[in-house]
């Protein structure tokens, strides 16, 4: 039987990763994440789980990947400064392949920055943050229902292109109360074990190994280190290197039609906004209010990688109009792809966009 | 079966030094996870960056080589998600006490149930000799060109002063001594530290005037102080020579210990 609640944010992601299988939270508190710890703290030992405060973020999101290993699906979430402790580790991961799922529940930066405030300000970190080419996959919430439904498919994500996956929430929505449908169960989609016999690190067309997870004798060398199909280091074979680190980013790049989930609505319309998180609020709400004037959006779930083609959708368009909470982080991957202008709306300091600054940017002259 | 059998011998050459004191660590370290009797696949092997940390790429078992410094956090995480697992973690001095030094502490104050074996050749061996935590006062490195103006740390006072169950020090001579430790610090439940001083002729040797590799070892037997001799000095009131360290079992305790197997 479905239920309805009236839930935070934090609490819908929470209850959405438990739905989702997952067995091990590792991590550090940090506003406005906080809360995700907390119900993962007095809910997870119920289920069998483990849940673990560790000694910073670098250390959390080790647990997680260390985790992981052994086959469970795992999580942490944080906020901007472990946010950005967390880099190195998350570079591991990707190179390593290692399926977990990060929550940003993003506040104002940089550096303390606004920790009780609302932002979208760690988009391009979240992307490029770690050193080195990589890929990874990055959604955004932008209401309560989505937190539940975005974080249970992040483990699905993660396990499947066996990539660290990242929900990448704001202040606004991990902590705003509304209504939430919780359905019967999420449907989960279990990590493929390597063939026995085949080498660790080779892929087939996926490009997505099989996982030799740990005890089940495999006898896996993981390395961050550039390595070889057996996984053995190998960092000073060009060649090698960058097979590997294309395969690390194709694996992802190739898949971005099955990973995109967006909507498209009045494609036909000449002014187009474009918004991922809190902003397709205001976005709805202006449409709400002005159903006259034809607006067209394109509300994104999955920002990285970026769904381009849903670009090409809107064979009228003149212009972009692009809400963020940053000075357009995602405009400009938006500019990349498109001949026609594309506004950048930002704002800082915490607060949502209004519905009046979009009306103001839709009425400016072509 | 012997320690040999651990080895993945598709992986060999080695990438250590000739002279380098940490495959002497790891025989000993092998050889006593031999005489436990645990079965290959249930026993993995974790480690951050440095020389030290290569090790479990040469190991047979599954194997997690991490990032600098945070070995055992990532060995929680394997530990507490899969109790079933006996987890050895392989490690540095700069990698255990510099970098690190904040996962060791509370690696050591939760008791999680791993085994560290820190390889201590008391310098940054890989980058090719800097200065560590535990470069002792006047030693030369490449970062330290008049001599190490700093006290270094005594890794083993850390962790008992932090909360494990079992802490130890030997050297790359004490090769009996050393094996038997590692085995009572598997054996022991809860987080165990075993401290091994090892001679780095590449990086610490030839900076320090040991001519020899063997003038090295000699120097770390010479001035290892048994812990039984050094409790008789302080038990008549005198001092211990401040260029000796104490080698022994340090500490064994049954503290409530995390990720013991129910
Ligand atoms: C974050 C980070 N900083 C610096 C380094 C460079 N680095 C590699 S190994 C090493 C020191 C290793 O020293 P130790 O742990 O004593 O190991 P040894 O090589 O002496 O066995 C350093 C500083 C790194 N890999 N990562
Ligand atoms: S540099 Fe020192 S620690 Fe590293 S392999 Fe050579 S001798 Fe061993
Ligand atoms: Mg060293």
């Amino acid at each position: 039987m479905t239920r309805i609640e009236f839930w935070q944010g934090n609490t819908a992601c929470a209850e959405g990763a438990l739905a989702a299988g997952c067995n091990f939270f590792g991590g550090y508190p940090i506003t406005p994440s906080t809360e995700v710890a907390e119900i993962m703290a007095a809910k997870m030992p119920k289920k069998g789980g483990v849940f673990i405060q560790m000694e910073d973020e670098i250390a959390g999101i080790a647990s997680i990947i260390g985790a992981s290993w052994t086959g469970a699906r795992s999580m942490t979430a944080t906020s901007g400064p472990g946010f950005s402790l967390m880099m190195e580790n998350i570079g591991y991961a990707a190179m390593t392949e290692t399926p977990c799922m990060i929550v940003n529940v993003q506040r104002g930066g940089p550096s303390t920055g606004q920790p009780t405030m609302g932002a979208q300000g760690d988009m391009m970190q979240v992307r490029f943050g770690s050193q080195g080419d990589y890929a990874i996959i990055a959604l955004c919430p932008a209401n309560v229902q989505e937190m539940y439904e975005l974080t249970a498919r992040a483990f699905n994500l993660a396990d499947q292109y066996r990539v660290p996956v990242f929900l990448m929430a704001d202040e606004i929505v991990g902590h705003m109360r509304e209504k939430i449908i919780i359905p019967d169960s999420m449907p989960q989609i279990p990590r493929r074990p390597l063939v026995k016999g085949t080498l660790p690190f080779k892929a087939g067309a996926d490009l997505v190994p099989g996982f030799p997870q740990f005890g089940k004798g495999y006898g896996v060398h993981v390395t961050g280190l550039t390595h070889d199909e057996r996984g053995y280091p190998a960092a000073t074979n060009p060649q090698l290197h960058e097979a590997l680190v294309r395969r690390l980013v194709d694996k992802i790049e190739n898949a971005r039609h099955a990973i995109a989930d967006f909507d498209i609505i009045n494609p036909d319309a000449e002014q187009v906004f474009i918004a991922y998180g809190a902003p397709v609020r205001t976005v709805q709400q202006v449409m709400h209010d002005h159903p006259d004037k034809n607006i067209g959006f394109l509300r994104l779930r999955t920002v990285w990688p970026f769904p381009e083609f849903a670009l090409r959708e809107f064979k009228n368009v003149k212009r972009f109009l692009m809400p963020e909470l940053n000075l357009g982080q995602m405009a400009r991957e938006v500019e990349r792809h498109v001949r026609v202008p594309v506004v950048s709306i930002q704002k800082l300091g915490g607060e949502l966009t209004t519905p009046t600054e979009l009306v103001a940017a839709l009425e400016a002259p072509l | 079966m012997s320690f040999d059998d651990w080895y993945r011998q598709d992986r060999l050459p080695h990438i250590y030094c000739a002279g380098c004191g940490n495959g002497t660590i790891i025989n000993c370290t092998l050889a006593a996870v031999d005489q436990m009797g645990w079965k290959k696949d249930d026993t993995v092997f974790v480690s951050g960056i440095g020389c030290s940390s290569r090790a479990p790429g040469y190991i047979v078992t599954d194997s997690l080589h991490t990032t600098h410094g945070r070995a055992i956090a990532f060995a929680t995480g394997v530990k507490l998600a899969n109790p079933d697992l006996h987890v050895i973690v392989f490690t540095g001095d700069g990698d255990l006490a510099a970098i690190g030094g904040n996962h060791f502490i509370h690696g050591c104050r939760r008791n999680i149930d791993l085994t560290v074996v820190c390889m201590n050749n008391q310098i940054y061996g890989m980058t090719g000799g800097q200065g560590s935590p535990t470069t002792p006062k006047g030693c030369l490195s490449s970062t330290t060109p008049a001599g190490c103006a700093e006290m270094p740390f005594d890794l083993c006072e850390l962790a008992i002063a932090a909360g494990a169950n079992y802490v130890s020090r030997w050297t790359s001579y004490h090769v009996k001594e050393l094996e038997k430790a590692v085995k009572v610090g598997l054996e022991t439940p809860g987080f165990s530290f075993i401290e091994a001083l090892v001679q780095c002729p590449t990086a610490f040797g030839r900076r320090n005037k040991f001519r020899q590799v063997a003038d090295h070892v000699e120097y770390l037997r010479a001035h290892s102080l048994l812990k039984a001799k050094s409790d008789r000095l302080l038990a008549e009131g005198k001092p211990i020579p401040e260029d000796m360290f104490v080698v022994g079992e340090l500490a064994r305790r049954n503290r409530p210990a995390l990720g013991v197997k129910p």
